[in-house]
């Protein structure tokens, strides 16, 4: 596919922004950050891949509960291993673009929260979930009991048929009428 | 995806025209594309199989058009990119919000929109003065645009320039400088009518501009039920992608926690106030605390505004600084401190805080009005004095003419007229100027006032906690002073009420809109540096709203309620007889009734006297007030009927998960009977015993859409997903 780590083709620089979010400047600062990531043997590698470890030592993910979910989500490795390539580094950054639609980031939104990818938010994502959000330490996750309440409340809100799990109609449909969500699901480099 | 191998010039007719049908399908889809929730190798192979075809197509003898069209749609997308990429680079000040933002949670998106919507009306005056520039006559050629006599040494004084009186007083900053002759230079460019229409048109595109975000606002929030979902707001869009420091994130997973419990509280908990009795009567009490807070606030700017038309009278110069500069230091120091007052008060009331925090927003809301309005009603006493001055002025001014030919005249005779020097002619106190002096002094001293408290309050409070707290009994970071906190809240309420002032004076001092966007950019950018140097950011962080209409509505009613002076003004008191653009009028909108008599072909003065006739002009508004009413109902149809529908889903979906449980056991009773009726199954039947398996009262959910597996059973539930209801009996049977 030829990005080598010197320089992007320009046609290739514009196709990517036909088919993604971002801007040239974005499109090119990302490829610079990208070919920082990339050790000195990977360097002329037709498609390099980043493994997960360098992606997460990024600054704008070191401090995310879901970075490795992120990776997972956008990786288009055979291994499964979270390493990102970097065309699924700039799919990465079109979904949390700025100019990207509802659609497409509550779509990834969804596949991020779906720590068991089955195509569904049952129990067992939204309690892996909620310890997300609550922090690593011990003293600050939620009791069962809380716990319990909590998933109960939430399916109660969310889950039109009923089934014990918000599916992905669902889910957009509840993240479509928050005024919160396109704003918070952002990174920027 | 792609069609074979052949070469592309070998194809038949039809082939071609069903290439063509399929390039034409992909290129819909590419538009989409970016849309598309795809790895970026599946986009590229699509946009890669376009293009191989594309060029194909072209090659043909009657494809010129269509190679044509395509190479124009490619030129046009590409101007598209260029604009937009333009465009980002065009705002300087991209790259700071993005920093504060990865540093404070994502609220600094509230300023930026407002930030452009001040900007506009900024423009639109410019020209009106570009125009002046370009047309008028210069300083000195006319009475109005000279310094009188007297004035003239000390024009120059800063304290006096500071004061807007002196040379800024005599220039284009103020409505007196313009000439009010009909036609000015060889474009005979109508200066009157174009500052009407100019003052006129900028309040109309701001209540477009206000209306119009409000209605987005509301689109993108979809009517219906916007706070039943709580909960799942709070799992699925608390977190703030953009955080980017270790210590924010901390906050924030601290916040979400906090939040989380509390709202869990609340729900489990019925609210029981013990002291039901006790809470009303505080609150009553603080109500009315606040109450005595805004009258004496009123009653202080009325009474200042008194003392400073006395000394006016006196003559200013006697007077130190304090007692020139009164009205405006108290009306600042009031909004400085009363909001505070508010806020020990609000204690006594013991709201939730979101609610505690829309009480003191719409106190701070009424503490603002009501000294706005205090100050220009104490204005109109004074414009209803310099109106009596001009009366006694033009008697006077007859006599100065007299004088000046020194009484060798008679009555009526004509006699060649002697030249003046503009500056020796006696001026009329034109109160219009006056008014915008009064505008443009009272918010340099609000910024003045913004600007000290930010370095006295952030800074020099930042400074003192970090070098004191090595030398002090407590710690100061963590306890008393400590940092100082950035309010959102506060900080966009100011905003507001400066653009609102903006709106009060514009009419009467055009430059003001300019002024106000130098403001805010030396603002934007203390304020930055401020937040990035003296501030934490906020612990618990509240919004005073579920959406962003909350501050929309706030300005359209500020932009209704500072538009409306200007408005009474305009339409009921007579313009000065010697100076701005309508002197001489009985009425400033005059100028529209000789724009049409003057301009404008006789049957249009005819047409346009029938439509303001009130006999038609009420009907109208009476339709108008109908039409609000109907389409407030269907509105509120539409949102009963969205109710009923979801309810409705919920049956169904019930009555389906039923359904399909029956016929489970129906097919499984079935293959189990005929199973065991067969020679294997008698075998089985006599290790079954008693193990009458129960099947679990619901099954496998309706298919999810596209692209994942089918959805597992309810949790608890041990069984595997399986492809189809028809179950295998297997041994694995819990």
């Amino acid at each position: 596919m030829g990005t080598t780590a010197s320089q992007l083709r320009k046609d290739l620089l514009s196709e990517y922004q036909e088919l993604t979010f971002l801007t040239k400047q974005e499109i090119i600062l990302a490829h610079k950050r990208f070919s920082e990531l990339l050790s000195k043997e990977d360097r002329n590698v037709p498609t390099p891949r980043v493994p997960m470890e360098k992606v997460l030592s990024l600054p704008e993910l070191k401090s995310n509960p879901f970075r490795k979910r992120i990776c997972h989500v956008f990786s288009t490795s055979d291994m499964k291993d979270g390493s990102l390539t970097f065309e699924d580094f700039l799919d990465l950054l079109s979904a949390f673009s700025d100019s990207a639609t509802l659609e497409i980031k509550s779509h990834y939104a969804f596949r991020i929260f779906d720590f068991d990818d089955d195509g569904t938010l049952d129990g067992g994502d939204l309690e892996k979930l909620v310890n997300c959000l609550t922090g690593e330490t011990d003293d600050t996750r939620l009791t069962t009991e809380e716990m319990r309440q909590l998933i109960s409340n939430i399916l109660e809100e969310s889950d039109i048929d009923k089934d014990g799990t918000v599916n992905l109609s669902e889910f957009q449909h509840v993240i479509s009428r928050s005024p919160d969500f396109v704003s918070s699901f952002k990174i920027v480099l | 995806e792609k069609v074979g191998e052949e070469k592309p010039e070998v194809l038949s007719p039809e082939e071609l025209e069903k290439l063509k049908e399929e390039v034409d399908e992909r290129k819909k889809l590419i538009s989409t594309l970016r849309g598309k929730p795809w790895p970026m190798r599946k986009k590229l192979e699509s946009h890669e199989f376009v293009e191989k075809y594309e060029g194909a197509l072209g090659k043909g003898k009657s494809r010129k058009l269509y190679a044509y069209k395509v190479m124009m749609l490619k030129k046009w997308m590409k101007f598209q990119r260029d604009f937009e990429n333009f465009k980002t680079a065009c705002v300087p000040w991209e790259m700071k919000i993005k920093e504060i933002e990865s540093k404070y949670v994502s609220y600094l998106f509230l300023l930026y929109p407002c930030t452009v919507l001040l900007v506009l009306p900024g423009c639109l005056l410019f020209f009106n003065l570009a125009e002046k520039a370009l047309m008028g006559r210069p300083y000195g050629s006319m009475p109005r645009k000279t310094v009188p006599r007297a004035d003239e040494a000390n024009a120059m004084d800063f304290a006096v320039l500071w004061d807007f009186g002196g040379y800024a007083q005599y220039s284009v900053l103020f409505y007196g400088y313009y000439n009010s002759q009909r036609a000015i230079g060889w474009l005979k460019f109508r200066m009157p009518l174009s500052y009407f229409l100019v003052g006129v048109g900028t309040v109309a595109y701001s209540y477009m501009v206000v209306i119009r975000t409000m209605a987005r606002n509301a689109n993108e929030d979809g009517g219906g039920d916007n706070n039943s979902f709580n909960f799942s707001w709070k799992m699925f869009t608390s977190w703030d992608y953009l955080i980017g420091n270790p210590e924010t994130a901390d906050n924030k997973f601290a916040s979400i926690t906090t939040s989380f419990k509390e709202a869990i509280l609340e729900e489990q908990e019925s609210r029981k106030d013990d002291n039901i009795h006790l809470t009303r009567f505080l609150r009553v009490l603080a109500n009315f605390l606040v109450l005595c807070c805004l009258a004496g606030s009123g009653y202080l700017i009325y009474f200042v505004v008194r003392r400073s038309q006395k000394f006016a009278l006196e003559g200013l110069e006697s007077h130190s600084w304090w007692e020139r500069n009164e009205v405006n230091m108290v009306m600042s120091l009031l909004g400085m401190f009363c909001p505070m007052l508010f806020d020990v008060i609000s204690a006594l009331e013991n709201y939730h805080p979101r609610i505690a925090l829309q009480w003191q927003l719409g106190r701070i809301f009424a503490l603002f009005l009501g000294n706005l309005y205090t100050f220009i009603i104490a204005l109109m006493d004074e414009i209803n004095l310099k109106r009596e001055e001009e009366e006694v002025l033009k008697l006077n001014m007859t006599i100065w003419e007299a004088s000046l030919y020194n009484g060798t005249l008679g009555v009526n005779s004509t006699a060649p007229p002697i030249t003046v020097h503009p500056a020796d002619i006696p001026r009329g106190p034109c109160w219009e100027t006056m008014v915008g002096q009064e505008f443009v002094r009272l918010i340099v001293s609000d910024t003045m006032t913004t600007y000290i408290t930010l370095l006295i309050g952030d800074f020099l409070r930042a400074v003192l906690v970090r070098f004191l707290n090595y030398c002090w009994c407590w710690d100061l970071e963590a306890g008393f002073p400590s940092y100082s906190e950035f309010d959102v809240s506060g900080n966009v309420l100011g905003l507001i009420f400066n653009q609102g002032m903006i709106w009060m004076g514009a009419f009467y001092a055009p430059c003001l809109p300019a002024l106000n966007v130098l403001r805010l950019h030396v603002s934007m950018y203390l304020q930055c540096w401020a937040v990035m140097c003296c501030n934490v950011p906020q612990e618990r962080v509240f919004k005073a709203s579920g959406s962003n209409n909350f501050y929309m509505a706030m300005l359209l009613v500020i932009l209704f309620l500072s538009t409306l002076p200007a408005i009474y003004t305009i339409v009921t008191i007579p313009p000065s007889f010697d100076c701005g653009p309508f002197s001489g009028k009985s009425r400033m909108f005059d100028v529209i009734q000789e724009t049409l008599e003057s301009d404008f072909p006789a049957w249009f003065g005819k047409v346009f006297s029938y439509a303001s006739n009130p006999g038609l002009v009420l009907p109208f508004l009476l339709l108008m007030v109908l039409a609000i009413y109907y389409l407030q109902s269907t509105s509120k149809s539409y949102k009963q009927a969205n109710l009923e529908l979801k309810k409705k889903l919920q049956t169904v979906s019930r009555t389906i998960n039923k359904v399909l449980t029956l016929i489970q056991h129906l097919l499984y009773s079935l293959f189990m009977s005929s199973y065991l009726s067969s020679p294997l199954g008698g075998e089985h039947r006599a290790h079954q015993g008693k193990s009458n398996h129960q099947i679990p009262p619901s099954a496998t959910s309706p298919p999810a859409p596209r692209g994942h597996r089918i959805p597992g059973p309810l949790p608890g539930n041990q069984w595997q997903p399986a492809p189809s209801v028809q179950r295998v009996p297997n041994s694995q049977r819990h």
